[in-house]
């Protein structure tokens, strides 16, 4: 797909939850993908199919009662098995820059964004000297498009969408070369979910200076178009598994998705189908042994009870066939609209 | 029918979000408004669901106009009108469980018989399983949550929806399975909708009618 090392390699990245009365919640389950530089990857699917969690791990934020296993290799370091010093020192901010949820409520509301962003300058970068600092966060802000005759606002007086690109301007300067974007566009209107996305997919083309490395971007969202914009290959998300792994314009174009679950998703689009998927998830803390889709599913049948093994990006016992398969499988298989 | 005449209402009388706003719904249409987000379009639509006073203007309902509004609203005015909003989690009870949050208005109008049989089958109108409906707010999904909180909008069958970025927060599959029960609810009662949104692509195929923030407001108006 991409011949670029990657910078970010997920290897059996998996989640538990230990609950009180010794129940398991198996938030993620044996999750593999790369991102690499000047690429996105946008990792989606409902709330509650552990897609937050997974960027959690990433980040060293899950909660105490939270067991990862497995690999997240950046920069040389596994991210899954660094201590809370390392983690605090070298990897946020410096190795993973995140553009939170809700920028407003990341941001700190009692002091101006020009004073945040000088002091994650003076955290993050070599600059010293209250010129070379002030005039390093004037760059960064420029960078993110936020104008600078705004730098003494407060964030409070911002609106959304240059709340956001404040955020942005934070998770820029310590010139990480992963960004992970979290619902960055939750709640914005869809001119301004379009700008925020064409925002990022800059950064990652452009990194600004010249002869920096190129970034990678790890997106994680719910909003189909906004993946649709930016991404160059989709993770879907299903009950805590990576089930499809695609290339962006195969999967949202010719052919489209293969697993069942992602066609589903794509066919509620208001544009699309409009029509629901049947049923609800699974909980969490009690999977079936077999294929978790298997009761929602118009193509299960006995072989489903069985789990599943990812095979060219497929988790899935009967998928649609996708580019250059119609010929050879189209025949036997029964491409269900 | 629901009429909406020269509105102004917001929270700070010298600066009003909504300045001389008409718009009507007729009984069992559909009407989707767009607008950006900050614009004023929540709080129209807590003016027509009797949820916010305005400062000045009419709402009209079945040509009567209303006098009172809130917890002064008479109650038969009140329970014509079943309101979602964007976060479930800001509009449901924490302390709640989801069957209790869904029966809330039967037992607040003295309707307690209709529990057990209305929430069934309420529950299984927007999909939720038994073992859910036990669960607190905390212990499901938002996806949960504001099924449980459409379920709740319609438990007094009212003649009036009013959907304020129901689906905002939902991803596509959830968004259109609540959009369905929405329409299944109408189809068989008559009920009108005023849907309120920034996704012009969902309004579009969701409502008769979608009509855009900017024309609403004084000159620009057309209804
Ligand atoms: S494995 Fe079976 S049940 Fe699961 S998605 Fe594929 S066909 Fe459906």
């Amino acid at each position: 797909m991409t011949e670029r090392s990657p910078v970010l390699s997920v290897r059996g990245l998996s989640v538990r939850f230990l609950m009180p009365g010794g129940r398991r919640i198996a938030a993620v389950t044996d999750a593999h993908f790369d991102v690499a530089a000047g690429e996105c990857l946008a990792l989606i699917g409902e709330s509650g199919c552990g897609k937050s969690v997974l960027a959690s791990a990433l980040l060293g934020l899950l909660p105490g009662n939270a067991e990862a296993t497995g690999e997240a290799m950046l920069g040389g370091l596994d991210l899954l098995s660094a201590d809370e010093r390392t983690l605090a020192r070298t990897v946020r901010g410096r190795l993973v820059g995140l553009i939170p949820q809700s920028p407003a409520a990341h941001l700190t509301p009692v002091r101006t964004i020009r004073s945040q962003v000088q002091e994650t300058v003076a955290a993050l970068t070599g600059v010293r000297g209250r010129a070379g600092v002030r005039s390093a966060a004037q760059a960064a802000a420029e960078r993110a498009a936020f104008p600078s005759d705004h730098l003494d606002h407060h964030p409070h007086e911002l609106s959304g969408g240059l709340a956001q690109r404040a955020a942005t301007a934070l998770a820029l300067v310590g010139d990480a070369p992963l960004l992970l974007a979290d619902e960055p566009t939750t709640g914005l209107d869809r001119d301004l979910v379009d700008h925020t996305v064409d925002e990022l997919r800059r950064h990652i083309d452009h990194p600004g200076e010249p002869d920096t490395a190129e970034r990678a971007l790890l997106m994680i969202t719910h909003d189909l178009a906004a993946a649709e914009r930016i991404a160059d290959r989709v993770a879907v998300m299903y009950a805590g598994r990576i089930v499809e792994l695609a290339d962006a314009e195969e999967f949202f174009g010719f052919p489209g998705p293969r697993h069942p679950y992602s066609r589903g998703l794509l066919q509620a689009l208001p544009d699309r189908a409009f029509t629901p998927i049947p049923g609800l998830p699974p909980e969490l803390g009690s999977l079936p042994d077999g294929c978790a889709f298997a009761a929602r599913c118009d193509r299960a049948d006995d072989t489903c009870a069985v789990l599943p093994p990812a095979v060219g990006g497929v988790a899935c016992h009967h998928p649609v066939p996708g580019a250059g398969m119609e010929a050879s499988q189209g025949a036997q298989e029964d491409v269900r609209a | 029918m629901l009429e909406l005449r020269a509105i102004t209402a917001g929270y700070d009388r010298r600066n009003p979000v909504v300045r001389d706003v008409s718009l009507s719904v007729a009984p069992g249409e559909a009407v989707g408004l767009l607008g950006p987000s900050g614009c004023g379009k929540s709080t129209l639509a807590r003016v027509a669901a009797l949820l916010h006073r305005p400062d000045s203007g009419t709402l009209l309902l079945d040509g009567e106009p209303v006098r009172r509004w809130r917890h002064r609203a008479p109650r038969p005015l009140r329970t014509a009108f079943g309101v979602v909003f964007q976060q479930p989690r800001l509009a449901a009870d924490p302390r709640l469980a989801l069957t209790d949050l869904i029966a809330e208005p039967l037992r607040a109008t003295g309707r307690r018989d209709e529990v057990p049989e209305r929430v069934t089958e309420l529950a299984r109108t927007v999909g939720l399983t038994p073992d859910l409906l036990g669960r607190r707010p905390h212990e499901v999904s938002d996806g949960q949550l504001q099924r449980a909180c459409l379920a709740r909008a319609l438990v007094l069958r009212p003649r009036w929806l009013v959907c304020d970025e129901m689906t905002a927060m939902l991803d596509a599959s959830t968004t259109a399975a609540l959009v369905a029960v929405v329409e299944d609810y109408r189809a068989a009662t008559g009920a009108g909708l005023l849907a309120v949104g920034h996704d012009r692509t969902l309004l579009h195929r969701w409502c008769d009618r979608t009509v855009h923030w900017d024309t609403l407001t004084g000159a620009g108006r057309t209804h």
